[in-house]
């Protein structure tokens, strides 16, 4: 398998093939602790943080694991950096892990992660692998961001609020106050206000790349050299 | 019969996935070694942090936490013993911090610190646990709203048993628009409290202390984070331990 270019990577975990956006793996997550952007990004960092070293572990060890039993070996991995992750964060950030509580040990059963090891990190070199993990990780916690943001933006009316739990002391004052005096949209907050955000995201992103693909085609009668180089391997990732 | 290309690669395998565990879980161990105590410590300033909202750190000079005594009481909500922490100021006790439990919350279980001095008044009340509706009943938070200051001061003669319910029921206390069940469900808590405290002052100011385990410091919910993410408030899991002592409230009066 060709190994694909780190500017590829990073626009297929970023756009192309975004895992909330466009994969819809680990929405469990995604939709339970995104109702402010403190939140959505410490469980975003986390993820993202599992998802690199996974990757670069088990891109280490695919000569010697065997396809039998990769899976289960693929989960010892992924549980014990989780683990880690959730040791360092009690340790570092306490409260924010309070916070976040049952989501963080649930990073394990986050499909991104599996799908990514099994998908990619074993079939190519530590290095990309390690790479690709940290792009992917970063474009769900971007999207988590986002989410986050927005429902905490329409929810409170304000932005950043407690950025303190997961920047210490310095991001005590980050909160941006949009609204002064804003009564609160409940929905925004709730668990249904997730559904309903992701989906206008997603809605968002479908629209620009048509948007992007409509541009592509009125341009292509003057560049048709390129068109010669497009290549369609039928391999799906 | 076994083929011996097959048992060679069970044991290959085997062997493989074994080494796995080995080396995962020694990571762990190792991890968990190093940062131990960092965690507990980190535990303790976060719970000293809650209490010392509640008592002004200059208003006592002992170690809160190596001077609790476990209370277990009806009057507390409490169902097994908790621990009540006994501030002192030159050796001579200044103020008792109580948990206690609001069992009818709109969201389920109300769990709140209350600080009483010694004379009776209260020093400060503090939300700890909850999993009330946000932006209504999440008011309770000092984060959110300062309602709760509303006890600062308040004791049992001030105001008078029938003052210590909120306006709508003809007391002293503000209900918020929107949410009666939890502010009235926090000021019977916190009367309750201070009942407990006045019928039992001098076994608590005089109890012998002893030092407190870390994970039980603090009353917490069952399930730590859902405290503030308020994923499930009001959902049918939370409904169950409810455990109403009062004629159930209408329910309308919470709905967003």
């Amino acid at each position: 398998m060709s190994t694909p270019s780190y500017r590829e990577l990073s626009i297929n975990g970023l756009w192309k093939n975004n895992p909330a956006l466009v994969q819809l793996l680990g929405l469990c997550p995604l939709l339970g602790v995104s109702n402010s952007a403190v939140n959505a990004l410490g469980l975003g960092l986390a993820t993202a943080l599992v998802l690199a070293c996974s990757n670069l572990c088990v891109s280490l060890v695919r000569g010697v694991v065997n396809t039998a039993v990769r899976l289960p070996a693929f989960v010892m991995i992924i549980a014990a950096l989780t683990t880690c992750i959730e040791l360092l964060m009690q340790a570092y950030t306490y409260e924010l892990y309070q916070i976040l509580g049952i989501f963080i040990p649930l990073i394990t059963t986050n499909c991104v992660i599996l799908g990514r090891a099994d998908g990619f990190a074993a079939k190519h070199k530590p290095l990309v692998a390690s790479f690709d993990g940290f792009i992917m990780g970063m474009g769900f916690a971007l999207v988590l961001l986002v989410l986050g943001g927005l429902r905490e933006l329409f929810g409170t009316g304000s932005l950043f609020a407690n950025m303190h739990l997961l920047f210490g002391p310095i991001a005590a004052d980050w909160q941006i106050t949009v609204f002064s005096n804003y009564k609160g949209f409940l929905l925004a907050i709730l668990p249904p206000g997730a559904f309903i955000v992701l989906g206008l995201l997603i809605a968002l992103k479908n629209r620009i790349d048509q948007q992007l693909a409509e541009r592509a085609k009125a341009l292509q009668p003057e560049a048709p050299v390129q068109s010669r180089r497009v290549r369609v391997t039928g391999v799906i990732e | 019969m076994i083929l011996p290309e097959l048992s060679r690669s069970i044991t290959k395998n085997a062997l493989v996935l074994g080494l796995f565990a080995v080396v995962t879980v020694g990571g762990v161990t190792l991890l968990q070694q190093f940062t131990a105590e960092r965690i507990q410590a980190s535990e303790r300033a976060a719970q000293l942090r809650a209490l010392n909202e509640i008592l002004p750190r200059d208003s006592y000079d002992n170690q809160l936490f190596d001077s609790s005594v476990d209370v277990h009481d009806p009057l507390l909500g409490t169902r097994r013993p908790v621990p009540a922490y006994i501030a002192s100021n030159g050796g001579k006790p200044s103020a008792v911090i109580l948990p206690a439990i609001a069992r009818d919350g709109y969201g389920g279980a109300i769990h709140l610190l209350v600080g009483i001095l010694a004379d009776g008044r209260i020093a400060g009340v503090r939300v700890v646990g909850h999993r009330e509706t946000p932006g209504l009943g999440d008011k309770i938070e000092l984060a959110k709203d300062r309602w709760i200051l509303g006890f600062d001061g308040k004791s049992l003669e001030n105001p008078m048993a029938s003052g210590w319910a909120v306006k709508k029921d003809r007391g002293d206390f503000d209900q918020f628009a929107g949410a009666t069940i939890t502010p009235r469900a926090v000021v019977a808590a916190v009367h309750r409290a201070l009942q407990y405290f006045d019928a039992h002052k001098n076994d608590l100011l005089e109890a012998k202390t002893h030092s407190v385990a870390p994970e039980q410091a603090l009353p917490q919910l069952t399930e730590p984070g859902e405290a503030t993410i308020h994923s499930r408030a009001g959902s049918a899991a939370t409904r169950d331990d409810l455990q109403t002592t009062e004629p159930q409230p209408e329910q309308e009066g919470n709905r967003p």
